[in-house]
């Protein structure tokens, strides 16, 4: 099953974790095969957000909704299973800085 | 008909003492629980059609888990007949049909602790948690749990429906968490049990007598988890598994211990009116002994082990209070030092009022008014009820009359239990 942590920082810690570190992270879940896809994202500044209301395309600035911490990047990870994908996402260095959302993808149906 | 109610009766005995082992067996062996909810029933439904014909059988867990595997395969061949490509119900055939898995009793045997940690999961919300606990582990209706927490049916079976999708949809594994995982995943099952139990705990002596006894449930599951932790092969794993397990199983102990201690007391907390007796006024005639003496065997045990936490140390406080022939014997200082335990393990400002109450016994309500006062003024415990009216219990034994009010004034502001206002007016009126 595939897993999205999404990693959630508030603007003033943004760069609190270096990125060599976040780097070193990623090689070791691609190293251990677990990881599908990661990056890290632009501040919540440069986010624009994409709806469709009633056949027309709705586009706002800004991330879906205001909270302190915004997301700041993220990780495809592949996991048996909730409890693993916890642990993978316990390692993401964020996570003592912020938080990581860990959010099962959902396969769609054709 | 004589034998068929016999037959029926037995198959009611059955579903009582095994019915959570079959739903725990069969949600692994199934791997979703409504499926195998629906499966147990079944299941039980054949018991009572075909015991009275073919005898009762030798081994009647086997024999319903087995019946509810068929009737899970004769349910899944159904639906697919309706919806032609369904890979989650192929993926359970594939389960249903696997004979290794069903035929495995050491998987067996650890069934209900992975039931009671995928119900304690900390990925599901605290409440949801609870809920779930008792209607699976304990077998408890949606109806009377929603009659136990005061809610309304309808909303505490959507909070149920609502942690089974997460557990089918986010992948929560049906497992006994591996020995790194134990100590923080016990924390979650022991915290469900505890707050089970102080549910019931204030509830009996609040106003409403119909509430399912939920402390004597909470007893039960804690009496679960030790037996099932006793028994499991993480205690002869590697010496981290058996280093986590010996954790862990102190501190199930502990809690239970802790929990008989307390429930100890049920009969003579309460006056025959509903109103508050507090420790010291207690009739320690109505003490339940059975309950004192195994919750100190087990304190006891614990301690001497060596390896303990703050459940353990609460028990050791529960017991010593337990032990004393009467309100003035209490060894204070011996439950000063445990409070000073407690402390250094968990720092917190509730622990600390507790610890200032003790040293007022031991040395004098001054000193434990001064205690009192600096917790106070570090602002913790300002909206605390019980801070406030610890406060003016010590100011009115020194006679501080004016001060004894105002400390008892705010804590009735903040009390919303009919009981425990009725004591504090009490209270109030001896100072007014």
């Amino acid at each position: 099953m595939k897993y999205l942590c999404l990693v959630y920082l508030e603007e003033q810690k943004l760069h609190a974790v270096p990125d060599s570190e976040c780097m070193a992270c990623g090689t070791g879940f691609r190293n251990s095969g677990v990881l599908i896809a990661a990056e890290a994202l632009q501040s919540v500044d440069t986010a624009t957000t994409v709806r469709i209301r009633n056949g027309r395309v709705s586009v706002t600035d800004g991330p879906f909704a205001e909270t302190k911490e915004q997301l700041a990047g993220f990780y495809l990870i592949e996991a048996r299973d909730l409890n693993e994908a916890i642990q993978a996402a316990s390692k993401i260095p964020p996570a003592r800085e912020g938080s990581i959302e860990v959010r099962p993808v959902r396969e769609l149906t054709p | 008909m004589a034998a068929s109610d016999a037959v029926r009766e037995t198959v009611n005995a059955v579903y009582l003492s095994d019915s959570r082992r079959v739903l725990a067996t069969l949600i692994r062996l199934l791997g979703d629980f409504d499926r195998a909810e629906e499966a147990m029933h079944d299941a039980f439904r054949a018991a009572l059609e075909q015991w009275p014909r073919e005898g009762v059988p030798g081994n009647p867990r086997a024999w319903l888990v087995s019946a509810g595997r068929f009737k899970a395969i004769d349910a899944l061949r159904r639906s697919k007949r309706f919806d032609a490509l369904d890979e989650a119900s192929d993926q359970a055939e594939l389960a249903v049909t696997d004979e290794a898995a069903w035929a495995d009793p050491e998987s067996v045997e650890d069934d209900r602790l992975r039931l009671i940690f995928t119900c304690c999961h900390p990925a599901l919300a605290p409440d949801a948690q609870v809920a779930l606990t008792l209607r699976e582990v304990c077998g408890l209706t949606t109806e009377e749990i929603a009659q136990a927490f005061l809610t309304r049916a309808p909303s505490l079976a959507q909070r149920i429906v609502r942690a089974k999708a997460k557990i089918r949809d986010a992948r929560i594994p049906y497992q006994v968490p591996t020995p790194d995982q134990l100590p923080d995943r016990l924390d979650a099952v022991l915290r469900v049990i505890y707050l089970v139990f102080n549910e019931g705990y204030t509830a009996s002596s609040g106003t409403t007598v119909t509430r399912h006894d939920l402390s004597s449930e909470a007893i039960r599951l804690g009496r679960l988890v030790v037996e099932l932790l006793q028994e499991s092969p993480l205690r002869s794993g590697s010496r981290q598994a058996m280093d986590a397990w010996r954790g862990a199983w102190s501190e199930a102990r502990g809690l239970l211990a802790l929990m008989l201690l307390q429930e100890s007391r049920r009969a003579a907390r309460t006056s025959s009116a509903g109103d508050v007796i507090l420790l010291e006024h207690q009739d320690r005639a109505l003490w339940d002994r059975s309950q004192i003496a195994e919750g100190t065997r087990l304190v006891e045990e614990v301690l001497s082990s060596g390896v303990f936490g703050a459940y353990t140390v609460q028990a050791a406080i529960a017991a010593v209070h337990a032990g004393a022939p009467n309100a003035a014997a209490t060894d204070w200082a011996e439950i000063v030092g445990l409070y000073d335990v407690l402390a250094r393990a968990d720092p917190s400002p509730v622990i600390a009022l507790n610890r200032a109450v003790a040293v007022a016994m031991r040395d004098g309500p001054e000193a434990g008014l001064a205690l009192i006062d600096a917790i106070l003024a570090g602002g913790d415990l300002l909206d605390y009820r019980l801070a406030h009216a610890a406060r003016g219990e010590l100011c009115r034994r020194l006679g501080r009359t004016a001060d004894a009010r105002e400390s008892f004034e705010r804590a009735l502001a903040l009390t919303r239990q009919e009981p425990e206002r009725r004591l504090l007016e009490r209270r109030l009126a001896e100072v007014t």
